[in-house]
């Protein structure tokens, strides 16, 4: 009745027969979750911070085995952080900020990202999934000891669903046979193969690319290969016709090996051939173990909408992308961060419910922003045309010699936080400041003596004001936004005016539960301001 | 903003044609494709304006 899809790495909901299973008739909740993995646990801890009841049904017991995602960038820290969790990823995740890209065997040239001073949280972490979604786990039972209304029921497997008006009917099946219940909201976080979407015969479209990549994660001793990112096109080693090297915590390396679109799978997947085409790539006499491998294949889809009247999809369950750039989780996280405080104010009453639609347009903003670019980093390590290949060539052979050719080179535009510009949410840009703070923005970070802006604006809305006068306390629409009065005089760094000033002296900006800029102006006024919250929560 | 200009404008046209011909002069066809597609690379990232690029795609597609 029930066959594991795969094995566990950590057994941490082990099933428990609950009393909704001998309810006489179904029992209702404000929210399910289907789907126990980064996305529906984070959607828990979001809606269970709120003190909004939220059940997670997931049809297996705990945290899958494998590192899948490893690359966990900034804005997902962030929200993380914004969660209580991000603390222990950064101690436990590599961190590394240097990426070399290899043309056959010369290197072609080294980027670093860069990273700017004065944000609490790096750039990037690599972390094996399974520390991820152990984070998050014990965050969640942390808010639970707290109180937090929020339970997580293993080996809970949804079959079917009938979706009403105000409410969803869930069928469960559990070892101790089916139950029914009810879901004011049902959040769809159960992944690429969704199988909410499929009962519900949702389309999710997009492109299929023609290829197939080996990941081998390795665990070896090994100081020839620093805490960087190399990518090699068309290694002579002969492993793939693209390789990838990048390091996990606990010694272990992911290798990526591009390994052609008709491979057999079974034979690929031998252990004596994973050997062969990791001792090409690492020379011979290197000692390593294998940790795990996977082939995958992989596709840029979306579904055409992630509302259905009482029913959202978020994560790999609405868009799914290449994984050239670490777009998967970490968008999956920026859905969440988006649903979260809109789904809580309808609950509350506090917003209609058409503020929901805009999870929709705002995130398939961010899900085709980040189609485009994994498909174009998939184009470009993957052409399937003679001149596409003949131009990439091109491309890195130039990029050798001459700098110019360099930021053509697309081995993965690397995840960063989607803005939303054109949201209905937003309103028009008042202020002549920096393009990075402008209306649909996340904000940036910034050191505020021994702590960081993004803590201090929390997740309500507030009413940043520069050196500017505005009231300590706006209600609008039964809502209350908070100030949060900073000058440049404690701005010891510049960050704050660098960021968020430019060229002006002061500055006054309507900030989301989310962290997104919703308004901004040189000075309060009220007016304006009352309407800019009235349309940030869809009254307007 | 900046015309993609197609009227005559090489010095020495005939000049040029000869050295762009001597560059390919022995190449295979392989690595003369390469170097066509080096040489627009380079060229393009002379000119820099996305909005004569786009022209210049176009001017070259023979479309009206």
């Amino acid at each position: 009745m029930f066959d594991d899809r795969y094995t566990l790495a950590y057994k941490r909901y082990p099933y428990k027969k609950s009393a909704d299973q001998d309810a006489a008739t179904p029992v209702r909740h404000p929210v399910v979750v289907m789907g126990g993995g980064p996305v529906g646990v984070a959607t828990a801890l979001d809606l269970g911070r709120q003190g909004i009841p939220t059940l997670v049904l997931d049809d297996h017991e705990g945290v899958g085995m494998g590192s899948r995602a490893i690359c966990f960038a900034k804005r997902c820290l962030e929200v993380a952080g914004r969660y209580g969790c991000g603390k222990p990823m950064v101690d436990k995740g590599v961190v590394w900020n240097i990426g070399k890209v290899f043309n056959k065997d010369d290197q072609v040239f080294e980027f670093n990202l860069l990273p700017e001073e004065g944000h609490e949280y790096p750039a990037f972490i690599n972390m094996q999934q399974p520390y991820y979604e152990s984070f998050q786990l014990d965050r969640f039972e942390e808010l639970q000891k707290d109180g937090a209304p929020i339970e997580i029921r293993g080996k809970n497997r949804v079959d079917s669903v009938e979706v009403h008006d105000d409410y969803v009917t869930l069928h469960i099946m559990t070892p101790d046979g089916p139950y029914t219940l009810e879901a004011e909201w049902l959040v769809g976080c159960d992944g690429a193969a969704s199988p909410l979407r499929t009962m519900l015969d949702l389309d999710f479209t997009g492109k299929v690319f023609q290829d197939s990549f080996l990941i081998a994660d390795i665990k070896m001793k090994n100081d020839n290969f620093p805490t960087e990112r190399w990518f090699w096109f068309e290694p002579s080693h002969g492993g793939g016709a693209s390789t990838l090297l990048h390091k996990q915590p606990d010694d272990v390396w992911r290798v990526d090996f591009q390994i052609g679109w008709d491979v057999d799978r079974k034979e690929e997947m031998k252990e004596e051939n994973i050997r062969r085409r990791l001792d090409a790539f690492l020379g011979e006499g290197v000692q390593y173990d294998m940790v795990w491998s996977s082939i995958y294949t992989f596709q840029c889809k979306r579904m055409d909408s992630f509302r259905h009247g009482r029913v959202f999809f978020a994560g790999d369950a609405a868009h799914q992308v290449s994984p050239f750039g670490a777009r998967g989780a970490n968008s999956g996280m920026q859905d969440v961060d988006n649903l979260g405080w809109k789904l809580g104010m309808v609950i509350r009453g506090e917003a209609p419910e058409s503020l929901l639609d805009s999870y929709n347009d705002e995130r398939i903003h961010g899900a085709d922003e980040n189609i485009l670019n994994s498909t174009r980093s998939t184009d470009f390590i993957t052409p399937k045309s003679e001149m596409s290949r003949l131009l990439r060539d091109a491309v890195l052979d130039l990029s050798e010699k001459h700098e110019f050719a360099r930021p053509m080179v697309n081995s993965g535009r690397l995840s960063v936080p989607c803005t939303y510009d054109g949201s209905p949410l937003n309103s028009s840009d008042a202020l002549d400041g920096p393009a990075r703070s402008r209306p649909g923005s996340v904000c940036p970070d910034a050191p505020l003596g021994d702590d960081f802006l993004l803590n201090k604006l929390g997740d309500k809305f507030i009413l940043l004001t520069i050196d500017a006068d505005a009231p300590d306390v706006i209600e609008e629409a039964g809502i209350q936004v908070t100030r949060l009065a900073l000058s440049t005089t404690d701005d010891k760094s510049g960050a704050l005016r660098e960021r968020y000033l430019g060229d002006n002296d002061k500055a006054v900006y309507l900030i989301r539960p989310d962290q997104h800029v919703a308004a901004r102006r040189p000075s309060f006024d009220e007016n304006q301001i009352r309407a800019a919250i009235r349309r940030a929560i869809g009254k307007e | 903003m900046t015309d993609l200009i197609l009227t005559p404008n090489i010095d020495g046209v005939d000049d040029f044609y000869a050295e762009l011909l001597a560059a390919h002069e022995g190449l295979s066809k392989e690595d003369s494709d390469a170097l066509n597609a080096r040489l627009v690379l380079v060229l393009a990232n002379h000119i820099g304006d996305r909005a004569v690029l786009s022209k210049a795609l176009k001017a070259a597609q023979l479309s009206d």
